[in-house]
């Protein structure tokens, strides 16, 4: 920017904002993290309504905005419904690129849920192949608690 | 509705980096032209509208740290967060209430100044999003491969998107990324996150706008043809990723036809004129101009292909460059509705279409891949 710093040098204040928070999960998503820490299970739950098993699962329904009622044990394994290649990874990513972020339709369940794959070619990935979790040796009662999602080779 | 209209807009030089204004000032050059354009001073203004993101801003409460640049103070002033499209329905809603006869609306953002992923994978759900590192561009890759999968659509095809776009903003001189490019250009920028190439993405920009919104009686003393409001909606789809089609933009589609159904278009391909959109990426503009009705499902690719979204095909499509020529984030769908303007009012200078326009379309986004549109017809008369 040419002209305007002749007469005066430019200053640049360097913000460094970290403000801690602590979010509650509330019940029902306390339910889903729990058991997927000590119990390794995938838990959606139902509409009663449009009868849709929502993953993850939410308190009400986003689609017909009722309560949810029962909770539905889904699989761990599941189908490939999208995904990107990530060449250019961040340090927020939980695997180093190149890795894939999918979509996925686990059997059971009537949304996607979105994660991560590893363990496989990234020229191997298509839609509408099938994956299973692979469960992180620590679990902390986080999304994180799947490691990644890995084809299954029948 | 009652008969409002846009009677000011103005808007800086759009730059990768504006290092000689902070972000009040930035908008300050914006509301300075808007009043100038309007012919009125500060006095005109009845209240304020700011949009902007604190997260963006490195600010909490960063609507208040941009009233006095808008002149609010001993005003009225509010707030929208997200997208100025959204931030100019709701000054458009105060004049309806009766309470106002003028609205200044501001959006703003300094994209330089912070990390764009850390701003939009702070976007996503805490609890069960969040840790996966998703942001802006990886969660829009997954969108725009289950677009293109559905659909046929190639990489070659999205990349027209960038090849137009771009070399429309050679002839915008506030845009900063005109540039004269081909398809193998784009095809050999760098692969970020598949299917997505770096010029398949937007770039993110300095920059500010604003518009002057009056009531028809305030409307008559101005120095040009004031610019209609004919039609305005908007609508929002499901927040998680998962609990949505991302290959079609219902969302879009509602507040289209919502906004159509209020300006009496029956046919969106034939009477609207021009159309300044939100295409953060290539693929985007794409499915919008699918869901905006210019073409059916999966028509977007021929759409573009025909010719006919080109600075002189029968529906121009971002004249200005869109957001590939500028994407100053908070204020994208503000600068779409003036951009619209002025191809309205005639005076889009060398990015005025051909045609005469008697109705232009204008479209912001707010939230991850689509989430919400929100759609404004501007006429003539």
């Amino acid at each position: 920017m040419e002209d305007f710093w002749s007469n005066v040098q430019p200053i640049v204040y360097e913000g460094r904002i970290k403000v801690p928070y602590s979010w509650q999960a509330g019940e029902t998503a306390s339910y889903f993290l729990t058991q997927l820490r000590d119990q390794g299970k995938i838990w959606g739950k139902h509409c009663p309504r449009c009868t849709k098993v929502l993953l993850p699962p939410r308190k009400s329904c986003p689609f017909c905005f009722v309560d949810t009622d029962k909770w539905v044990e889904v699989s761990d394994e599941g189908v490939v419904e999208t995904f990107t290649l990530v060449r250019e990874g961040t340090p927020l990513q939980p695997l180093k690129a190149p890795f894939a972020y999918a979509v996925i339709l686990l059997d059971g369940a009537s949304t996607g849920f979105v994660h991560v794959l590893s363990e496989v070619e990234p020229d191997e990935i298509k839609e509408g192949m099938r994956i299973k979790a692979v469960f992180a040796e620590k679990r902390k009662g986080s999304l994180l608690d799947i490691a990644y999602f890995k084809p299954v080779h029948s | 509705m009652e008969r409002v209209a846009i009677i000011g807009m103005g808007q800086t030089q759009h730059a990768a980096q504006r290092t000689e204004v902070n972000f009040p000032e930035l908008v300050y050059e914006a509301v300075s032209l808007a009043l100038k354009d309007a012919g009125i001073g500060i006095d005109g203004i009845d209240n304020v509208i700011t949009t902007c993101n604190d997260f963006w801003d490195g600010r909490t409460i960063s609507s208040m740290a941009t009233g006095d640049v808008s002149g609010a103070r001993g005003k009225n002033v509010s707030a929208v967060e997200g997208d100025g499209a959204f931030g100019a329905f709701y000054g458009l809603t105060r004049i309806l209430s009766g309470a106002y006869g003028t609205t200044l609306v501001t959006a703003y953002s300094k994209g330089s100044e912070s990390v764009p992923y850390l701003i939009t994978n702070a976007a996503f759900d805490p609890i069960y999003m969040r840790s996966l590192g998703l942001d802006m561009v990886t969660s829009c890759a997954l969108q725009a491969r289950r677009y293109m999968k559905r659909y046929g659509i190639s990489e070659e095809e999205c990349a027209l998107v960038a090849v137009k776009n771009r070399g429309n903003a050679l002839a915008n001189p506030n845009a900063h990324q005109g540039m004269r490019i081909t398809v193998e250009d784009v095809m050999r920028s760098r692969r970020i996150a598949d299917p997505l190439k770096l010029y398949d993405i937007s770039p993110v920009s300095d920059g500010a706008g604003c518009i002057i919104l009056a009531r028809e009686d305030r409307a008559k003393k101005i120095p040009h043809r004031p610019v209609w409001v004919k039609g305005v909606s908007f609508c929002a789809d499901a927040y998680l990723l998962g609990d949505r089609e991302l290959s079609e933009c219902r969302a879009l589609e509602k507040a289209a036809q919502a906004a159509y159904k209020m300006a009496g278009i029956q046919d969106p391909r034939k009477e609207i004129d021009v159309a300044e959109i939100s295409e953060a990426f290539t693929y985007q503009e794409l499915l919008w101009t699918e869901g905006l009705g210019f073409c059916e499902k999966g028509g977007g690719k021929k759409l573009i292909a025909s010719g006919a979204t080109a600075k002189n095909g029968d529906i121009p499509v971002n004249p200005s460059g869109g957001l590939m020529g500028a994407h100053p984030v908070i204020a994208a769908g503000l600068i779409r509705i003036l951009e619209a303007a002025r191809q309205v009012r005639g005076d889009a200078g060398d990015m005025q279409v051909k045609k005469q326009v008697q109705l232009a379309l204008a479209h912001g986004v707010n939230g991850v891949c689509g989430q919400s549109h929100c759609v404004w017809v501007l006429g003539r008369d």
